[in-house]
């Protein structure tokens, strides 16, 4: 049987290269970098260099580039961090209604301990809109945090309008850029933002690693204590191996975005198109044109998600799903929820993202194969 | 995540479908929800001739709808009421925590049927 892995927004599988760069950082090359003597200084120096390759990545200084144990840490860096440090100007911050849990839980965790949050929304096809930002802006907004591609339906946001509505109410402004890094260009300077955050997973490096760039200038407190790492932003010894390895994933994808994120866009469009023809009562969720490449979202009336999940696993194809079961709650996905879909549809949802190890041959597998698994289920399904 | 019999009564439902005349029809949960699980009987001398579902939801509410009709069929009535959710679970080796509650409805939606036939009056038949 043909395995299919569609599921290159939940996680990637590790670039060869990447590999066999941070191997010798996991054997005779353990060195701390903060120790003085030769081993310790080359484990320093390769730090260092990851960090030149991910800001390169993001047309960031090098300087600019705090790593951490991933995309999620980098999110309550940046909020929490934010957040405390600056208090005395307000308290009030906003995100949106599609923010990855890793915002959005941040963002209710200060609002619990005493912040403002406004949680602005989307329309239909998931776009924050530069009014509804216009309109929540407060004298006392401190930060506003948009995602700028989102992980479950692929919208890609109008960031550099949002950071600009954000800076001309006196607001600083984060994105999770965890969806869109390595896929589509991600220009710091260009996006005008003054905090993002990036996951090395994503983009066929390690897990536990990602970085916060952080704009000089912006004061932002320590979130973990404990040591003068990462210019005393972030303590702790730093993940040589895994910095390593981020380094050299980015280095890669900046490399490959252009061929492979066309590559991508074509595959994705052949099978969106391919699902909606050959499948009746599905929609196409997100953004039609404005959206990740490679990333196909839709959903499907009548069955529910984990349903279908299970049915492709069964014929060697893993995607993922918004419906509650495996979302982990009784609800389905929020991001669908926010962009007005009933429940119902919400649990029939399912996503498809592509990536490099995906042919033109799998996805015509895959549009042999969910055809009959959406019909086997709505036959077993008491709605019609 | 899920015993191989919670497996084999998703991948290979017993008793899918509708009956050409139902003595009795059953029907818990609801869409907003994610779950629903609707039971038709055919009763004759009092025994459950022939039971068949349609449910809407995830793999742990399909099975549970499977296996119970499993359980009951040719039962007599009084022998299906006291088929629990629990005990569907515990027939197919138990199912995730979470999927305890919201999931494991089939039983009610059996007994939902049996009551339906008794308020049609179908034991005086």
């Amino acid at each position: 049987m043909m395995k299919v892995y569609m599921d290159h927004s939940a996680t990637t599988p590790i670039h060869d290269q990447v590999l066999k760069a941070m191997i010798p950082y996991l054997n005779d090359r353990f060195g701390n970098p903060s120790s003085v003597y030769s081993l310790g200084q080359e484990a320093r120096q390769a730090v260092e260099q990851a960090r030149s390759q991910v800001a390169a990545l993001i047309n960031s200084p090098a300087g600019d580039i705090i790593f951490t144990g991933g995309g999620t840490e980098a999110d309550n860096q940046a909020l929490i961090g934010y957040a405390l440090s600056n208090q005395d100007k307000g308290r009030h911050i906003i995100v949106s209604a599609v923010e990855h849990h890793a915002v959005l839980e941040t963002a209710q965790f200060l609002a619990k301990h005493g912040f403002d949050l406004t949680i602005v929304p989307v329309d239909n096809q998931g776009t924050v809109h530069p009014d509804y930002l216009r309109e929540a802006m407060r004298p006392d907004t401190i930060l506003v945090s948009i995602m700028h591609g989102n992980n479950e339906v692929g919208t890609i946001q109008p960031i550099q309008e949002l950071a600009e509505i954000a800076h001309q109410g006196g607001a600083v402004f984060h994105t999770d850029a965890v969806q869109t890094i390595g896929k589509i260009p991600v220009d710091v300077k260009s996006l005008n933002v003054d905090m993002l955050s990036l996951s090395s997973h994503k983009i066929y490096g390690p897990k536990g690693v990602g970085c916060l760039y952080v704009r000089k200038g912006i004061r932002l407190s320590s979130f973990i204590h404990g040591g003068g790492q990462e210019r005393h932003r972030r303590a702790g010894t730093e993940n040589v191996p895994g910095i390593v390895g981020l380094g050299c994933a980015a280095e890669i994808a900046q490399q490959e975005m252009a061929q492979e994120s066309k590559r991508l866009h074509h595959l994705a469009t052949k099978l969106a198109d391919g699902i909606l023809q050959s499948i009746p009562d599905t929609y196409l969720t997100g953004h039609p044109h404005n959206r990740i490449p490679g990333h196909v979202s839709v959903c499907f009336k009548y069955v529910e998600g984990e349903s279908i999940l299970l049915m492709l696993d069964h014929m060697g194809v893993m995607a993922s799903s918004g419906s509650a079961c495996t979302s982990g709650s009784l609800e389905p996905s929020h991001v669908l929820l926010a962009m007005g879909f009933p429940h119902e549809i919400a649990h029939g949802s399912l996503r498809l993202t592509l990536g490099k190890g995906n042919s033109e041959e799998q996805v015509n597998y895959v549009l042999e194969t969910l055809p009959p698994i959406i019909e086997r289920l709505r036959a077993m399904s008491p709605l019609k | 995540m899920y015993t191989s019999k919670v497996m084999d009564h998703f991948m290979n439902p017993r008793n899918v479908g509708e009956l050409e005349q139902a003595d009795g029809i059953g029907e818990v949960g609801n869409p907003v929800c994610g779950d629903i699980m609707h039971i038709e009987i055919k009763v004759n001398d009092n025994k459950i001739e022939d039971i068949k579902f349609k449910t809407f939801g995830c793999a742990a509410a399909i099975a549970t709808s499977s296996m119970v009709t499993e359980l009951v069929k040719g039962k007599t009535l009084e022998e299906a009421e006291q088929v629990t959710n629990r005990l569907v679970a515990e027939a197919l080796d138990g199912l995730p925590p979470q999927k305890m509650h919201c999931s494991n409805l089939a039983a009610d939606a059996l007994h939902q049927a049996i009551q339906n036939y008794y308020r049609k009056g179908g034991a005086n038949e």
